[in-house]
Formats: C-alpha cells, structure tokens, sequence
C-alpha cells in the first residue's frame, strides 16, 4: 500500500515541480511586467519632466550613492576583520550586523528615532555637536547605510574568507604588513566579489522607503527618495508613479544584471 | 518501526511539499467561507485619523465582524480605483467619497462626522498661536497634500496673509503621508508643531496639547463614507454607517474628540 503510494508521489513530484516553478515566476514577474503594460514610454518621459520626480530622482542617487561610499569605506575593513580574526562573541557580533536584514524597515526607522532623534539617546550629544539628521538628507544617508549596509558585509565577509590562503601568506612571508596585504593582495583578488555586495547594498538602498519615512520624513527635494515620492503620488497621481516606479524596475535590473554579469565574468 | 524511521528520512522535502499544500487548501478554505461562523465580516477602509474611535466602534458592534484597514484617504480611495473591494469607505473629507461616487466606485456617500484643525505641539511646548509658528527654526511638520489633512492645512494656510503663508511655508520640514505619521513626528519630538485634528491630540493622552485655530480660520472638516458598489454585505454596511451617525458609535465618536457630522 505505502509503496504504491510512495510510486504514485515518486511519478507526480516532477510535474509539481514544473508547477511549482510556473507559479513562482508567474507570481513574481507579474507585478514587474504589469509596471511597463501600464505605462506608455511617452508618459514615462513626460513624467521625467515632472520637478518633485526630477527632484526624487536626483536625490535617490545623491543619497544611495553617499550611503555606498561610507559601507565600502567602513564596511571593507569591518568585513576583513571578521573573516580573518576568530575571537570570543565574534558570532554574537556577525548576528547584530546581519539584524537589519530582517529588521522591519518601519522599526528601522523608529529604532534609529529612539537612537539618533531629538529625544533619543545619542540626541542631546549630537545637538551640542550641531548634528541634525531628522529631516534632513543627511537623516536619509544614514537611514539607507543602516538598511542595506549589511548586504555588502556579508558578501564582503564571505569574499575575504574565500580567498586563497596561500595567496595572503605568501605576501605576509615576503614583508608585506597586514595593512598592505589588504590593499593590495585581498582587495583587487576579491574585487568582483566585493562589487556584487556594494550593487546589492546599492539596490536595497534605492528601494529603502519606511526606515527613511519614520527617520528623516518626507520633503520634496530634501528627504523624498524616489520610494517615498511613489507612495506620495500613488493617491493623486497614478500615472506618475508608475513612470516613477518603471525607472526604478528599470535601474535595479540594471544592477541586477551587472551583478550577474560580473559573477559570470570571475565566479566568486 | 525502523522501516518506518527510514522510510521517513527518505522524502522529507516531499512531506514537506505535501505539508505546504495541505496548509494552503487549508487557509484558501477558511478565506473562502468568511469566517466560518453566521456573523459576516465587514472590511471598511478608513482614514488614519479614525482609527483609535472606529476600533472601540467595532468591538460594539453586534451585526457584523469589522476588519479595517487605515491609511491616509487617498491612498484609500487610490486602492478603490485599482479595483481593491473593501465593503466601506470612510474619507476624511467629502470631495473623494464624492469622486468615487461620481466614478460609479460606491454608493453616495453620507457625511458621519466632524472634526476640527488644531495646531499641535508637544505637552510643554511654549508655541501658543499660529503667529508663533512663523518663528525661524520651527520645526513643522504638515500632511503632504493630496492627503485631507494636508488640504485642509494648506486651505487654512491660504487664508493667511501671503508673508505669514510664506514664513510658514518655509519652516515645514515633511509632508506626510497620514496623520499617524504626522503624530509620531511630534511624540518623537522631532518637530516643534504640526497641523492635525482635534481628536489626534486627544488620542495622544497628554503628550500633545491642542492649539485652537482662529475661528474665521478653520476649515469645514467632514468625514463622508459611501458603500463600495458591488460587495456582499450591503446591509451590515450601512448599519455600520448608521451606527457611526446615531448609534452607539456616536458616544465614541464623541469621547474622541470627533464633531457630530456638520450641516453641509
């Protein structure tokens, strides 16, 4: 009886297989596809014409493109650090940097609020030092650092401990200090790597929406990313939003497909 | 016995595939018959600032189980036009029931209530009039426009001499979405004043205080609700609209600082 059974399940598994992957990219892809059936390419340029998406636009970059710069910055050395050293609580410390991945955006941003904003525990030390981050640009960049910083550092942290051993100390047995060795042996070898965790951190990043809302708020020019400028224009404008949203779909399969691209060229 | 263990480590990934598929049977079957029980469930779309009243309204209400789902009006009404179908549309205002309305979306809308535009600051806050907030360095924050608050605000604001408009103008720091995240601003103090409603203040329990607007100033703020065309449930419906209006609910309505429906 069971091995009839077991027969009859061993028969249908491939055909929920095939079923099961026909769902998830119909499910999947959808969305995305219905973005550019909606939007006529004539609407998404006369969008672009529109100053708070102009607007939206230039600050995503701006700010994404800042948020990079300090996760390459810092997070490099941080990753090298936990790939190369094993010492006690390192586990508990990879744990806390990984936490803003399954973090709620939404609690992202009120977490950063009871941290950095004016009530908050750092927020009396920042006012003395003339550091105001709630509703301002800078409040976006550290928002976006938060969210997608730890997408580089794993990558980053994966890429350092992958590298070839020999390759480290051969450079240490010839003199080099460990700060030259990582310059100029581990960075350019796990180059590729490296990138493909800055473009995902980038994509989170242009994507990030409610740490930024609750943290820095929502102002034309100054804080409304182009996430936050979708969801503003989502009631009155719809059209404009879909143009808006087809230039994001459009960017982070950009960066997707560098990703792939690059992960094609030197796997890692 | 052993068979058995064996047997059972040989397809887990296929016990659990049959596992996943029972529970989704499972949860489509329960979505399907509404409940289960004979008491239907009402889905009603509702501006944020009806949240704390329109809770407490729902837990007496007898003839129906209420579901909401709160937001900042338009993105509300912006939900009924892609085709979302919750039974009831509670607004804010009147002029987005009525475009639906007019749009063959919901039935013609009723207006249940009233509240009124204040200024609010935090509990200790020394800003005492809407001049104040004219002041350089005030942090204000307003609703964004398309939202109700954020119309009414600017209407207010319109009324003003247009440099007073302007020096106001110039301290806003956010627009927000809804008025939820127009409150948390101020309880967070993030911002030193933000335009809300009276029942906003009240429903933060003495963090903020109210600042009351100059009576030729304030705007005539109605909550219209219409029955979204084509849902079940068309009875229970309206008797929640009834309820709101002069039922039970309007006692809540009250305690919350909401005003009885204005006479347009």
């Amino acid at each position: 009886m069971r091995s009839r059974l077991g027969r009859a399940v061993a028969r249908l598994f491939p055909v929920a297989l095939i079923v099961a992957v026909a769902v998830t990219l119909v499910f999947l892809a959808l969305p995305v596809i219905a973005i550019f059936a909606d939007v006529s390419p004539k609407q998404l340029i006369d969008s672009l014409d529109d100053p708070a998406t102009v607007d939206a636009l230039r600050l995503s970059l701006q700010t994404t493109l800042t948020a990079l710069l300090i996760i390459l910055v810092v997070g490099t050395p941080v990753a090298w650090a936990l790939a190369t050293r094993r010492f006690r609580g390192r586990q508990i410390l990879v744990t806390i940097i990984e936490l803003p991945l399954v973090l709620p955006p939404a609690v992202a941003g009120i977490g950063l609020l009871a941290a950095l904003g004016p009530k908050g525990i750092l927020g009396p030390v920042l006012d003395s030092l003339g550091i105001a981050l709630v509703f301002q640009t800078a409040g976006v960049v550290v928002a976006l650092t938060f969210v997608a910083s730890p997408f580089y550092l794993r990558q980053a942290q994966s890429a350092f401990e992958s590298l070839d051993r020999s390759l480290v100390e051969a450079s240490r047995t010839l003199g080099a200090s460990e700060a030259r060795t990582f310059a100029r042996v581990a960075c350019p070898v796990a180059f590729t790597s490296l990138l493909s965790g800055a473009a995902l951190a980038w994509g989170r990043a242009l994507g990030e929406f409610g740490a930024t809302l609750v943290f820095a708020g929502s102002f034309q020019g100054v804080t409304q990313t182009a996430p936050l400028a979708i969801y503003a224009q989502f009631g009155t404008n719809f059209p404009g939003a879909l143009a808006l949203a087809a230039v994001l779909v459009a960017f982070s399969v950009a960066i997707l497909g560098g990703v792939k691209l690059l992960g094609r060229l030197q796997p890692a | 016995m052993l068979r058995h263990v064996g047997r059972q480590r040989k397809h887990p990934a296929i016990r659990l595939a049959a596992a996943a598929c029972v529970c989704v049977v499972a949860a489509a079957g329960c979505g399907g018959s509404s409940g289960g029980g004979s008491q239907p469930t009402l889905t009603v779309s509702a501006a944020a600032s009806l949240k704390d009243a329109f809770t407490t309204c729902a837990q007496q209400f007898k003839q129906a189980k209420v579901r909401f789902s709160f937001a900042g009006s338009d993105e509300l009404a912006a939900q009924i036009r892609q085709g979302a179908n919750p039974n009831l549309f509670a607004s804010a205002n009147t002029k987005l029931p009525e475009q639906l309305f007019s749009e063959g979306k919901i039935s013609k809308p009723q207006v249940f209530a009233g509240n009124k535009l204040v200024i609010a600051v935090p509990g200790d806050s020394k800003i005492a009039s809407i001049n104040d907030l004219e002041t350089p360095g005030t942090a204000l924050v307003i609703g964004d426009a398309s939202v109700p608050i954020g119309s009414y605000t600017r209407e207010v604001l319109g009324h003003l001499p247009s440099a007073q408009e302007k020096a106001i103008l110039a301290n806003v720091k956010s627009e927000e979405p809804d008025v939820s995240s127009i409150v948390g601003k101020l309880t967070q103090g993030a911002a030193d004043a933000g335009f809300t409603y009276v029942s906003d203040v009240k429903g933060t329990k003495g963090q903020l205080k109210a600042i009351d607007l100059p009576a030729t100033l304030q705007p005539n703020v109605a909550y219209g609700a219409g029955i979204v065309k084509g849902t079940p449930n068309q009875k229970q419906s309206q008797a929640f609209i009834d309820d709101v209006i002069s039922g039970s609910c309007r006692q809540v309505m009250q305690t919350n600082g909401f005003l009885p429906p204005p006479q347009a």
